[in-house]
């Protein structure tokens, strides 16, 4: 080899970077389903560690007393709230659902490239279906 | 044995040594966390529902003490751990990375006193 390679790559350096194919990115890269509920397990693991804060606030409001406990009711009685509460209490489930096919992993078990969205479709009902119960039966 | 050569040795390069119990503490606390999310789900109704003696009565039954109580240690457990990770993988600066993982670690114990402080005060003083 000569060193002819030296000035071509110098010359050419910025157009050849540009023009170069490059990986798809997350922007354009339609992710399957099963990455979608990956990604959603870590989003709605921060989530829920935010919603952990509401949690102290509600204990600590209890443990003032009847009219911090009346206060804390109040605000929890606005109907965007009642919304942000329905949607916590199905990203909890839904990280535990998925939580659980994490441990089924763990195990060893449940690799089969076949079974995998069938499985993800499941952990989405199985959320919905425990969030409906919480919400309504308990 | 120790399979690393003397030069990675001086540099400090290897694993961390925590890692194997921080990702074992992340499964026994998820564990933990699935019966006990029935409880705390029904506290959280309780709180947003029901008059104050109902909420503070259920509290101070002994199981359900023991259950939030439980659940407290184990979802701030498992939740700093599971944030560590997400820093570790996301905020790639040395120094901005530990001064984050600190201050998430730091915080979530803090937090994890609040909780239980304000538990022991409903059923003591409530």
């Amino acid at each position: 080899m000569g060193w002819g390679f030296l000035t071509y790559t110098t010359g050419n350096f910025m157009a050849a970077n540009s023009n170069r194919p490059t990986s798809p990115h997350l922007q354009i890269y339609q992710l399957p389903l099963t990455g979608m509920i990956s990604i959603s397990h870590r989003i709605t693991g921060v989530m829920l560690s935010v919603g952990l804060l509401f949690v102290v606030y509600i204990l600590s409001a209890v443990s003032g007393g009847t009219s911090s406990y009346g206060q804390m009711q109040a605000m929890l009685g606005n109907w965007l709230v009642t919304l942000m509460y329905w949607g916590f209490v199905y990203a909890l489930f839904f990280h535990l659902c998925h939580g659980v096919r994490h441990l089924f992993w763990d195990a060893g078990h449940s690799f089969d490239k076949e079974t995998l969205d069938y499985y993800a479709k499941i952990e989405l009902g199985a959320a919905l279906a425990l969030t409906f119960i919480a919400l309504i039966f308990i | 044995m120790d399979f690393r050569t003397p030069l990675a040795k001086a540099l400090g390069i290897g694993s961390a040594k925590a890692g194997t119990a921080h990702w074992w503490m992340q499964r026994v606390t998820a564990v933990a966390l699935i019966p006990l999310t029935l409880p705390f789900i029904i506290l959280l109704k309780l709180c947003i529902n029901a008059p104050y003696r109902e909420t503070v009565a259920w509290l101070a039954e002994p199981l359900n003490t023991v259950c939030i109580t439980a659940w407290i240690l184990a979802v701030f457990y498992h939740s700093a751990l599971g944030l560590q990770v997400v820093i570790e993988d996301y905020v790639a600066k040395e120094g901005a990375k530990i001064i984050a993982v600190w201050a998430v670690n730091l915080s979530f114990l803090f937090l994890a006193l609040a909780a239980l402080l304000a538990v022991l005060r409903i059923i003591l003083v409530g």
